[in-house]
């Protein structure tokens, strides 16, 4: 019976102040959206930190004229060097296969571009693929080298605007969740003022101080849990619709998302939405209202 | 050394204690200029009809406020039922007023629920079963006098009419104490009296009465213990008295 008194009011109460329940899902959506969409991120950027932090090369390019000599001694040098964990030798010809491979898709370019003009190079994997500074200090010098490429200075754009995507992400979720908390505050105040009556008497009458503040709390989080599912919803599609499918081509680079972290989503949204809201209601009840 | 009258009550069961006590009680509301009770002790003992009147301002509703716990004294301490209301945790004071059923001057229906939802109300937000309900909530709406009745909303009642709905609602948990705060200040004198019967055939039943109230005609009818109020200090308190 209790069961049933408080999911009653709670229905009534969010169809009595529909306009408002109805702001309220919107931007509890929209903030919970923006929050998952940055933790897929974050999980994402960690993902591709750990994938291409393996696989970054250092480039050491060769002088067009490098003598036999001057080769066979840096490589003589990357070979007892501590900081190298392997490396290859990329010779003119093997640059210019790969070349032709990689810009395939554009064979104007590769008729247009002359066979020695693509460097010979060494190409090193590091042990510790931040200590290319040190790497680069002790090769810049050597004869015959022309210039030293670290791949992930190219990544750290990447990341960085990544990261940058993640912030602005975060910031939208923080502020359209203010607004959030405030209409749940508000809402709580107009659904306690509608059943101050009820209230006053439930008071007098010796009703427990939770049985009375249940359903308007309850209220709140059923918005946040509609919100939280919504959003679930929202980045499920943009799964679907836009990474799975009109960014497809990316997914080399930006690495496919997986759906074990989207469904992670579904338990953090709710949990987040649900508390965030549970506690406002109960804060404004509590200090506000004075229920 | 405030001026006190305090006449000793003689009370049949003076083995028992009071069930409710007031020791030295002061209160003064925020602001106010002079405190609404001014070290006020008085004991009430179980089964007993007590007024307490004075004129507006005096203090009187106050003392209701005390013992619902709805303001706590600045000073001296209010003990209900040997329980000390004043140092009461929060959390303690809903089932506290369970024992405690309460009308008012303005009834305090809620006007979208007939007279036996406003009852059942009641009983259902304590956690009584519907069962509960169906059995006890016809019973006291008989009781007190609108059988046939029960499924009229409170604008479909008389103002009289209305108030039995609210002392209904009151007895119904069967309290330790009722305590009526003007509960005739809204009705005509005919009216009154026939609520005023209630209320003695309530405390009848071994239910303590405490009301507040300025109705001369309806204290002098009752001859029932009475405590006058001046200026948040009791000046007088007779067993059989009349307004004055």
């Amino acid at each position: 019976m209790r069961v049933r008194y408080i999911l009653t009011e709670v229905l009534t109460g969010l169809w009595r102040n529909v306009t408002m329940t109805i702001a309220m899902i919107i931007t509890m959506t929209v903030s919970l959206t923006m929050l998952g969409a940055s933790l897929l991120l974050f999980f994402q950027v960690g993902k591709m930190e750990d994938f291409f932090y393996q696989r970054v090369e250092v480039s050491v390019f060769l002088k067009a004229d490098v003598s036999d000599d001057q080769r066979a001694s840096i490589e003589s040098a990357l070979k007892s060097n501590g900081l190298v964990k392997s490396y290859e030798h990329e010779t003119k010809e093997a640059a210019w296969k790969r070349f032709q491979e990689q810009f395939k898709d554009a064979p104007d370019l590769v008729a247009a571009t002359k066979q020695d003009s693509l460097p010979e190079s060494f190409r090193i994997k590091l042990k510790d693929p931040n200590k290319v500074q040190d790497f680069s200090d002790q090769f810049r010098t050597q004869e015959g080298v022309s210039d030293i490429i670290d791949q992930k200075q190219l990544l750290k754009r990447v990341f960085d605007l990544l990261g940058a995507l993640q912030t602005l992400a975060l910031t939208v979720a923080i502020v359209q969740g203010a607004a959030a908390l405030l209409l749940v505050a508000n809402t709580i105040q107009v659904a306690a003022y509608s059943k101050r009556r009820e209230v006053a008497v439930m008071k007098l009458v010796g009703a427990s101080n939770w049985f009375i503040q249940m359903p308007f709390v309850l209220e709140a989080v059923f918005a946040g849990l509609i919100g939280a599912i919504l959003a679930f919803g929202g980045l499920v599609a943009a799964k679907v619709f836009f990474i799975d499918g009109s960014l497809k081509a990316l997914t080399t680079v930006l690495l496919p998302v997986d759906w074990g972290n989207v469904w992670i989503m579904l338990p953090v949204l709710c949990g987040a939405g649900g508390l965030v809201s549970a506690i406002t209601a109960w804060v404004t009840l509590r200090f506000y209202v004075r229920v | 050394m405030t001026h006190r009258v305090y006449l000793a009550h003689l009370s049949h069961r003076v083995d028992s204690p009071p069930v409710i006590r007031l020791d030295h009680v002061t209160k003064t509301y925020p602001k106010a200029s002079r405190p609404s009770l001014d070290d006020v002790s008085v004991n009430i003992e179980k089964g007993e009809f007590v007024f307490f009147i004075g004129p507006s301002g005096s203090g009187k509703s106050t003392i209701i406020k005390l013992l619902l716990h709805e303001v706590t004294p600045n000073r001296g301490k209010v003990v209900v039922n040997e329980r000390d209301v004043t140092s009461m945790r929060s959390w303690r004071i809903p089932a506290f007023r369970r024992q405690i059923g309460c009308v008012f001057q303005d009834f305090r229906l809620l006007p979208n629920r007939t007279a036996y939802e406003n009852v059942a109300f009641a009983l259902e937000v304590i956690g009584k079963s519907k069962g509960v309900a169906r059995r006890v909530v016809p019973e006291v709406l008989e009781l007190v006098g609108l059988g046939g009745k029960e499924h009229r909303y409170p604008h479909e009642l008389s103002g009289g009419e209305q108030q039995r709905v609210a002392v209904a609602r009151a007895f119904v948990n069967r309290p330790l104490i009722l305590l009526a705060d003007e509960p005739t200040g809204n009705l005509d004198p005919d009216t009154s009296i026939e609520i005023m019967r209630l209320l003695d055939r309530i405390n009848r039943t071994g239910t303590t009465v405490v009301m507040v109230t300025h109705d001369s005609n309806i204290v002098n009818q009752m001859r029932r213990r009475v405590v006058e109020i001046e200026s948040g200090r009791i000046v007088r308190d007779q067993p059989r008295g009349v307004y004055g």
